[in-house]
């Protein structure tokens, strides 16, 4: 398999084109995406030139629509490819992501399905402020019917894309800025990474480490800082959220009998709740120490960034977590 | 298709009265006239999204008034196994992408449908139903706006019943045709008695040949009137009593049968005939609901994903 060095944006960007190429019912709708590309310049890159302004759509500022009308193109066999800027916008479209897309595919018995993506932007970088930093995962993750994906490599945002494109249900697929510009060889065609599956970044057998996004580097870190203490740190990136891959978490779990889960989303009903609770009923007989969770404070997220600094969930945090329940 | 509508939406009620339908209905009952006379236009091939108030639109373009029943009764033979109800009803085959529990969610449901619509080129139209509740939604807005800069070949076709819920139009909306809305768009708006099926027939076939030609979408407004309130449980008490008895002189099933009549289009043996049969037919239905099965728990949790 051929491999080009690509950075995120552009392994997102490859994989969308590879689909549009792959299958004509694949179109991309939303703001800026004909211009700017979206806000971080992903659908610009030479897809209007090959696909057409048919099937690369500027929207004007509709993100209920945006978002509705996928709903309606997807369950009569169209593929959209759907974004909002940021994912902090998700409020506005939210009844139309919860209630249409997500429970069509139930109420109607099976008679239509939604094979929609809608790509959001996550994350706080950049003193961006309250409405432009969120990690939002945890409101899509309590909706059944949707399925939600948060890949951390370009590799996997291309394998991930694809296959969010190829499913036939409604995916959304979180990009967390500051990895946008992160770059790897990543291999091209028929690359396909599966939404469900987790992947173990560093193997070790003291604690178990797990995180999605932004987070995983952090974790990674703290993993480094760690093995200057003789401790070991098995990472896990968990790719997707739901459908949540429990086999690797627990097999990891067995091997350590600890475990820390690590999100940039606030504490309190956050997704790692999810996993510490899903663990804790699942894996129980090989914990060692409680669950523990790192995680941002309760509040919004504040603009000054010395402020924005406290508010991001640090290496040192996940270190100082880890240490604690291997004392 | 009307005394058709009627008769499912009268049987429907007397069954909720007797304890035999779970949960609440929101009856069509008095605006038979809108589904009949605008869904007489579109082909198997074209679509409709629908409300809360849908089982006209269901059945006028061409569900099966068995399955529609058992569905609302929740059974396992309804169209979606139970799973819907009475607002979440669909039939993939006849395009109906279904009942609606969320008032204004048709319309941007319809202008995806119309996206899918212009890229197959087949001269296919989506006809998207609401009220005039839901002309005030921002779902409404962000509709029309995107179908009108992308010219997509939808109906959007508000049935003016005069409340929203318990509201008078006049207090949720300041102007008198919602029709007039279009402008703000830039597409054609129109008003028509939407009591009267001649009219809406005509409105709607412009408006739809607008569509199938690439000519872009439509607002139409229908003015008609709800027999029943908002919902089966809801006296409607909010409603002036001499204004109901006028707009209930409206009535078009008796309007139509009146013109009928009077052009010598029917006799009043032939509309006897018509009304018996409808009797019989959701007689039929009532009998094939109470008779099919209960779903079964297993099935609570299934079909949540596509495979």
């Amino acid at each position: 398999m051929t491999t080009r060095m690509m950075n995120y944006r552009t392994a997102v960007a490859d994989g969308i084109a590879y689909e549009m190429r792959r299958d004509p019912s694949v179109y991309v709708a939303g703001e800026e995406v004909t211009t700017h590309g979206v806000a971080y310049g992903v659908s610009g890159e030479g897809l209007l030139e090959e696909f057409g302004a048919a099937r690369i759509r500027n929207t004007p500022i509709i993100e209920t629509a945006i978002v509705g009308h996928a709903v309606g193109a997807a369950a009569v066999g169209m593929r959209p490819v759907v974004e909002l800027m940021f994912m902090d916008f998700l409020g506005i479209c939210m009844d139309e992501l919860a209630n249409q897309a997500a429970k069509m595919h139930y109420m109607f018995a099976g008679q239509y399905k939604v094979p929609m993506v809608l790509r959001v932007s996550s994350g706080a970088t950049r003193a961006a402020g309250s409405h432009h930093a969120q990690s939002l995962e945890a409101w899509a993750a309590h909706v059944p019917g949707l399925k939600t994906v948060a890949p951390v490599t370009p590799s996997d945002a291309r394998g991930l894309i694809i296959s969010a494109i190829r499913d036939d249900n409604p995916v959304l697929f979180v990009e967390h800025k500051a990895l946008l510009g992160s770059t790897e060889e990543v291999p091209e065609d028929e690359y396909t990474v599966p939404i469900g599956k987790a992947a173990v970044r560093r193997e070790g057998r003291d604690v178990t480490l797990v995180a999605w996004a932004a987070m995983v580097p952090t974790c990674l870190q703290a993993a480094d800082a760690l093995a200057g203490r003789g401790i070991q740190a098995e990472v896990i990136d968990l790719r997707t959220l739901v459908p949540l891959d429990k086999e690797t978490l627990l097999v990891s779990l067995a091997k350590t009998g600890r475990l820390v889960v690590a999100h940039e989303a606030v504490k309190t009903g956050g997704f790692g709740a999810e996993v510490a609770a899903t663990v804790a009923e699942e894996g129980f007989e090989w914990l060692r120490a409680p669950v523990r969770r790192v995680a941002a404070p309760d509040s919004p997220i504040p603009y000054s960034p010395p402020l924005m600094h406290a508010f991001v969930p640090q290496a040192e945090q996940v270190t100082a977590a880890a240490l604690e329940l291997c004392s | 298709m009307m005394v058709r509508i009627r008769t499912f939406e009268e049987h429907v009620f007397t069954e909720w009265k007797a304890g035999g339908v779970p949960g609440q209905v929101h009856l069509y009952s008095g605006q038979e006239a809108v589904a009949a006379g605008v869904i007489a236009h579109l082909k198997v091939d074209d679509y409709v999204v629908s409300t809360h108030r849908g089982h006209g639109h269901v059945m006028a373009k061409g569900a099966d008034s068995h399955k529609m029943m058992a569905e609302v009764c929740g059974r396992v033979d309804g169209y979606c196994h139970g799973k819907g109800g009475t607002m979440h009803m669909a039939d993939s085959d006849r395009g109906i992408l279904g009942t609606n529990g969320i008032v204004g969610a048709s319309l941007p449901i319809a202008t995806g449908v119309g996206l899918s619509c212009q890229y197959n080129n087949r001269r296919q139209v989506c006809v998207c139903f609401f009220g005039d509740g839901a002309s005030n939604r921002g779902t409404f807005h962000e509709s029309l706006d995107l179908a009108a800069v992308w010219n997509l070949p939808v109906v959007y076709v508000c049935e003016n019943n005069s409340y929203a819920m318990s509201t008078h139009v006049l207090e949720h909306t300041r102007i008198e045709h919602i029709a007039d809305r279009g402008s703000a768009y830039g597409i054609p708006g129109t008003s028509c008695d939407g009591n009267d099926v001649i009219c809406v027939y005509e409105a709607a076939a412009e408006a739809i040949e607008r569509a199938r030609t690439g000519g872009g979408p439509t607002l139409l407004e229908c003015k008609t009137w709800r027999h029943h309130g908002h919902f089966t449980a809801d006296p409607a008490h909010y409603r002036d009593p001499a204004e109901h008895a006028e707009r209930l002189k409206t009535d078009p099933i008796a309007r139509a049968q009146n013109l009928m009549l009077g052009e010598g289009l029917a006799t009043a043996a032939e509309l006897d005939e018509i009304l018996d049969e409808a009797v019989a037919e959701m007689d039929a239905a009532l009998d094939f609901a109470r008779r099919s099965p209960w779903p079964s728990a297993d099935e609570v949790a299934t079909g949540v994903y596509a495979d």
